[in-house]
Formats: structure tokens, C-alpha cells, sequence
């Protein structure tokens, strides 16, 4: 009769996972990256002054110095209010004339609707802290983000990230998001 | 003769260790699955500000990454403290980021490349100076997509 087969130890199995399992730990990352996503506009080889026929009640003009100090239409303002004044701006409304003038628009789902001519103009100082013009430009697109999270609401009855994409670009045309940025000339 | 034996002949058994490789291999499972690669090696310091209208990068596979930011404390003898640039493992001028995404988009399938976002991961504390050389190189070499990476903020 011949003798079994002594049976392989497995004691060392578990020391041997374990050290894929530190391996993998340290190799690997658990963060996913996001972040607020923009476009940048296309390259122009010559800057065209293109803003001069822009009507000046139509621009929303946002400056930040090297202070990291916010100019908004002309005065001083907190970041914790330029939400507010995009949105006033966005939407006009009252049809104040101080406020940006809208043009009738044929949209799916809506009709003809007014829709705004506004543009928000956003420029920087060179020594300007990244922090803060990240923080400036999180308060625009929160205010569009929100316009339309309220248009959806009133049409629909649920927010803008629920629409289907159709319906989602029909609230896009009426709330663009028009934030350009000029490109930092010196001092502001 | 007592009904209650103090501490009786029998010792404990041991507790079985022929279970323990399975568990750790459930572990092991779980950190392949739910994680990925590190990319590089960080070379700068960051401390990503702070947004509320975030949205996720989906696909990993079609980002690619530029720091800036302030060198680690073992480079700042050769490179100084003022920001600079990573690209990949190393530091970077200006003029190399045109070079890093024409690199990038060579490396995706063409059906892909349209849909390249470069993402950037920039210190809170750097000055736009540097961001807007970076900014207009990307527009220089058609890299329109960006993505400013930064941290949630609880609503206020």
C-alpha cells in the first residue's frame, strides 16, 4: 500500500495575501477626481476687440485685483453676494434698463420666450490667487446652475439634472452659461 | 466529588487560522476592485480649493492630468520655492505643456479624442500668472476641455 501524500502546509497562505493586500494598498488610489468643468474658447491668433459691439448694459463685469479684492459692475462687493448679482443679472427681472435687454427666442417645450442678451465678462490680475478666481467662477456657474435648477422646478416640477437631454437643452438656451474671460492686460 | 469542576483537564482549543487567507483575500478583492493606479508621484505640493458645482471626472482612461503647485520640500534646493509645473513624473516649462497633450492625444484611439479632458490640479495659493500661461497653451494646442479639479464644499 502505498504511503498519502503528505499535505502541502498552508499556514504561509495567509502571510502571502497579506502582502498583496499592503501591496495594493499602497499602490493604489481610492479618490476620484472632479472638479467644475469649463470650456475654453478657441484660439484666435490675433485678439480680436469683438466686445465693442456688445451693448454696455449687457455686460456683467466681474474684475479681481491682486488683493484678491471683487469688482463687480463697478463696485465693491463680497463673493458671498455675487451669486445674488448674477442671478438678478441672468434673469432681469423687472425689465430694469440697467439690466441686460432679451431678445424673443422659438424654444421646444417653451414657445417664444425672452431670453437674455447678458454676457458675464470675468477678468483676472496677474498676481490674482488661483483660490479665489476658482471661487469667483464656482459663484457664476452656481448662478446659472441655479436659474435653471428654478425653470426646470417651475416647468417640470423636478431639478435640471432629472431632465431628459432635450428638455435639458431647451433650459440651456434659455440660461446660457456666457461667462468669457478677457485675458489679464497688466494692472487692473 | 463537586458538580462544579474548577479549572478542568481540558484545555481550549485553538482558534482555527484555516479561514484567515479567505479573509484576507476578500480584502484583497474589495482594494483591486474599488481602487486604481496612482499615476505619478507627486513632485508639487497641493491644496485643491474648495467649489460646490462639481461634477465627476467618468472616464479615467481619457483624463489627463497638469500640476502646479509649490515644489515638495526635497526639491526645493534644485527648483526653488516658487510653483511649477508637473507634467507626467517630472517638472515642466511652460513651453513643454504644448508637447505633453500632443503626446496625450496621440496615445488615445482617434474615436476618443475629442473627448480628452485635461484636468488641472492647481494649489490654491498659486498666482494666475502661471494658470494663464498654462490656460493659453492648452488653447494653443486645441486641448478645449478642462476640468478644475478641486475639493466639496458643504452648502451654504
Amino acid at each position: 500500500m502505498s504511503r498519502k501524500m503528505p499535505e502541502i502546509p498552508s499556514a504561509s497562505l495567509a502571510d502571502i495575501a497579506f502582502m498583496l493586500l499592503i501591496f495594493f494598498l499602497v499602490t493604489t488610489t481610492m479618490d476620484v477626481d472632479s472638479g467644475l468643468r469649463r470650456r475654453l474658447p478657441q484660439w484666435v491668433d490675433k485678439e480680436q476687440e469683438d466686445e465693442n459691439d456688445i451693448n454696455e448694459r449687457n455686460i456683467f463685469v466681474v474684475l479681481v485685483n491682486k488683493n484678491n479684492d471683487l469688482l463687480v459692475e463697478g463696485d465693491y462687493e463680497r463673493i458671498d453676494n455675487l451669486r445674488e448679482r448674477a442671478k438678478e443679472f441672468m434673469e432681469n427681472p423687472f425689465d430694469d434698463v440697467n439690466l441686460p435687454e432679451k431678445e424673443p427666442k422659438e424654444i421646444p417645450y417653451f414657445g417664444e420666450v425672452m431670453v437674455t442678451k447678458g454676457v458675464i465678462s470675468l477678468r483676472n490680475d496677474l498676481d490674482t490667487q488661483y483660490g479665489t478666481y476658482l471661487a469667483v467662477q464656482n459663484e457664476l456657474v452656481a448662478a446659472i446652475n441655479e436659474l435653471r435648477d428654478e425653470l426646470a422646478m417651475r416647468k417640470w416640477g423636478k431639478p435640471y439634472s432629472n431632465l431628459d437631454s432635450e428638455q435639458q437643452g431647451a433650459v440651456r438656451e434659455i440660461y446660457p452659461q456666457k461667462i468669457s474671460e478677457a485675458e489679464p492686460k497688466g494692472k487692473i | 466529588m463537586s458538580k462544579f469542576r474548577k479549572d478542568g483537564g481540558k484545555e481550549l482549543p485553538p482558534i482555527s487560522t484555516a479561514s484567515l487567507p479567505d479573509i484576507v483575500f476578500m480584502l484583497l478583492f474589495f482594494f483591486m476592485v474599488s481602487t486604481t493606479m496612482r499615476e505619478v508621484t507627486l513632485k508639487v505640493k497641493m491644496r485643491l480649493p474648495e467649489a460646490t458645482e462639481l461634477s465627476k471626472l467618468e472616464k479615467k482612461s481619457l483624463v489627463s492630468y497638469i500640476y502646479i503647485g509649490e515644489p515638495q520640500p526635497q526639491f526645493q534646493k534644485t527648483f526653488g520655492k516658487a510653483p511649477r509645473i508637473q507634467l507626467n513624473d517630472q517638472f515642466a516649462d511652460v513651453s513643454e505643456v504644448q508637447d505633453y497633450v500632443i503626446a496625450e492625444r496621440e496615445a488615445r484611439v482617434e474615436a476618443e479624442r475629442p473627448m480628452i479632458v485635461t484636468s488641472l490640479k492647481i494649489d490654491e495659493n498659486t498666482k494666475m500668472g502661471i494658470v494663464n500661461d498654462v490656460k493659453q497653451e492648452l488653447r494653443k494646442s486645441a486641448a478645449l476641455n478642462i476640468n478644475y479639479s478641486s475639493r466639496r464644499r458643504a452648502e451654504r
